[in-house]
């Protein structure tokens, strides 16, 4: 089944790339989208197609972030057609096919099975990305685009050596290393430990740069400060979550190696120091695009404690990893729809946001509540699953900086989204006449819903998916 | 087989420290090129059997890293017409010195690594590392976002050089895809470049700080 979920997005990009009409291409997105949520039911409900490959396959991680990725497209795909019917000045014939290969990597990204295809594939996110960043096409994108590029393929660089290291750990121990995740995983145990330790720390490090974890993350702020909120949404929701799975499969190979309470000491060191440097930057921050970039340099390093941690971390991180990207896609679009309305994304120019469009103000302050991780979001969950995972570890020291690091984001981030929604807005935007459309409210509002359900009640399928990559993460058949 | 390798390693470390001593931006893509071809043919010795796979992988990553992604980046530093690298972070007798440490420290440290029999006399590991830290040193210590670039590359030569303790265990489809995924790296960085130029009329990164906290 997986090769379908790569190969229909990459082919409804080439359908884009062949449609002439700026008017109906934007419209390929959701429908791409429809098609993926089709197929990923089919693979849930066991009746996906047999069509795969021993180095494409979706196991229990792969079939989660797959079945999340879906409908994180899905819902932003539906928003795209409306901004583009607004950004007539721009051609989008390059955005909506590479953002379609954008998505078939990211699928490529949750099913490969084997080590070197996991590298192509997130390489081939950051080189696919790098368009859609461009899309304002002004110095301040370049730059942007540029540090990305840069500082992305560095890090990817770095993933590779660690995949090598992690390949020679294998030959070494007289191993013919397949590479494929199954076969690293059943002969771990006997794999040369330098090697497996020097190949993880890089491959965190690589993966890390890519899921920006301080101190990877500089390029982040930018990227997501120049970048459309749609794309915002998809990189902060989607690729960060895919360079975590990336992560994982290699936390995979050392936990099945008995070597997990190594592989946690540097996940644990970058997810503190993740909080830290975000909460740093969050107080006064100015800008509110670049104020979300910092809470996913937050959010990551959420995850990687999570796994730190294990036990039920694991299972809290992976209800995070889904719970965070569907409140991402609330921000980010709805951030979007502000810039748009104000013309800046500085709070000085920004207030009263509540007042000039309601409904996306109102999602955005929604959203502010759900990545804090406010009860009854499912971030709420995540989170306190975490927490009790670190108080059941008896890991004190580290739950009490978990608990202040989040108070200092919620304080410092709670003053900038409140600045923007609250009081009244400049008389220049005022003055113009300002409408929520329904294209540009309704996928957001879905979003938010679905990050309320999964505080409220997860249902018992839904959990299982997730039980079961939690268990596969940790080694546990 | 084992000589001939090295011999093609030794050219490799030679080449870094040209590349490190140079202020020409031609020069330096050229030594880049040619640490491209001496690996083309270092992976070709490096495989016990001659077979039509090996021959393929070697003629395109001596293609791609020796011809096709010197010349994008001859490209761009003839349309931005800039030739020197000027006042680099730290100058070029320094950043020799600091490239003859690195060699020296990879030489040392991969002694105790434990390795094959057949790579544990060989330059493979050393030579790899060298070359990886020298990119490194290249992409932190220039302005020029060519340069960057050409640091970049080097750091994926060194990668490159150590793949080829692995060559039997790496499927083709992958070395393929690992290649080709680069030389897309080059090229979309090429086209950046091309509007970094058009924005700044300069290749300077030294323009690009409008994004800073």
């Amino acid at each position: 089944m997986a090769p379908w979920l790569v190969l229909v997005p990459l082919a409804f990009a080439a359908l884009a790339f062949a449609t002439p009409s700026e008017r109906v291409r934007p419209w390929l997105l959701p429908a791409a989208g429809a098609t993926q949520l089709g197929l990923v039911a089919l693979e849930l409900l066991g009746r996906g197609s047999g069509f795969g490959a021993p180095w494409l396959a979706l196991d229990a991680l792969g079939r989660l972030v797959a079945t999340y990725l879906a409908v994180l497209f899905f819902l932003c795909a539906a928003y795209a057609p409306g901004y583009l019917a607004q950004r007539v000045e721009r051609p989008n014939r390059i955005f909506c096919s590479v953002m379609l290969v954008f998505f078939a990597m990211m699928n490529l990204i949750a099913g490969a099975q084997h080590l070197g295809l996991l590298w192509v594939a997130v390489e081939a996110t950051t080189l696919a990305s790098g368009p859609l960043l461009y899309f304002n096409r002004n110095a301040r994108s370049i730059e942007a685009t540029w540090k990305y590029l840069l500082i992305g393929s560095v890090g990817i660089a770095l993933a590779l050596l660690g995949t090598f290291f992690t390949a020679y750990s294998a030959l070494l121990a007289g191993v013919t290393p397949s590479m494929l995740l199954p076969d690293m995983i059943a002969s771990a145990p006997q794999l040369s430990r330098p090697w497996l330790h020097s190949g993880f720390v890089l491959a965190l490090v690589g993966y890390g740069t890519k899921m920006g974890l301080a101190p990877m993350h500089t390029w982040k702020p930018d990227a997501y400060g120049e970048a459309p909120g749609l794309v915002g949404a998809l990189l902060a929701g989607g690729l960060t979550s895919c360079a975590f799975t990336a992560v994982l499969r290699f936390f995979q190979i050392c936990a099945a190696a008995g070597e997990a309470d190594f592989a946690r000491g540097p996940l644990l060191f970058l997810g503190l120091f993740s909080m830290a440097v975000a909460g740093a930057f969050m107080v006064r921050q100015g800008d509110y695009k670049r104020m979300l970039a910092y809470s996913s340099v937050e959010h990551m390093g959420i995850l990687v404690l999570g796994i730190a941690i294990g036990g039920a971390g694991t299972l809290g991180a992976l209800l995070h990893l889904v719970s965070n990207g569907l409140s991402k896609g609330v921000l980010f679009l709805s951030a979007g729809n502000l810039h748009r309305a104000f013309g800046s994304k500085r709070t000085a120019d920004v207030s009263g946001a509540l007042r000039v469009l309601p409904a996306s103000a109102a999602l955005f302050l929604a959203g502010f509540f759900a990545a804090t991780g406010t009860p009854p979001f499912g971030t709420f969950v995540s989170e306190f699953t975490i927490l009790s995972a670190m108080m059941h570890a008896e890991r004190y020291g580290v739950a009490a900086l978990f608990l202040g690091l989040l108070l200092v984001v919620f304080v410092g981030m709670g003053q900038t989204v409140l600045a923007v929604v609250q009081g009244e807005p400049p008389e220049l935007v005022a003055a113009k006449p300002h409408r929520d459309r329904w294209l540009a409210v309704a996928p957001i509002a879905v979003l938010l819903v679905l990050v309320l359900a999964l505080g409220v009640w997860i249902p018992e399928p839904v959990l299982a998916l997730f039980r079961a990559a939690a268990s596969a993460v940790e080694g546990q058949r | 087989m084992g000589e001939t390798l090295d011999l093609a390693l030794v050219g490799v470390l030679l080449l870094n420290f040209l590349m490190l001593g140079t202020s020409r931006l031609i020069a330096a893509i050229h030594f880049a090129g040619m640490q491209g071809i001496l690996l083309g043919m270092a992976l070709f010795v490096a495989h016990g059997q001659t077979n039509s796979r090996v021959l393929v992988l070697s003629i395109a990553t001596a293609a791609l890293k020796g011809v096709a992604i010197p010349a994008i980046l001859r490209r761009a530093t003839r349309n931005v017409s800039i030739r020197r690298e000027i006042e680099p972070f730290v100058g070029f007798t320094a950043s020799l010195v600091l490239g003859a440490l690195a060699t020296g420290l990879s030489l040392v440290f991969s002694r105790s690594l434990p390795l094959l029999d057949e790579h544990a006399g060989s330059l493979i590991v050393p030579a790899s590392f060298a070359t990886v830290l020298t990119g490194f040193l290249v992409l932190t210590t220039r302005r020029k976002a060519i340069t960057q670039v050409i640091g970049y590359l080097t750091l994926e030569n060194g990668i490159f050089v150590f793949g080829l303790t692995l060559v039997e265990a790496i499927p083709f489809l992958v070395e393929i895809g690992v290649l080709l995924d680069l030389f897309v790296a080059v090229f979309v960085m090429g086209i950046i470049m091309d509007h970094i130029q058009r924005e700044f009329s300069s290749l300077s990164t030294e323009h690009l700080t409008s994004l800073r906290e």
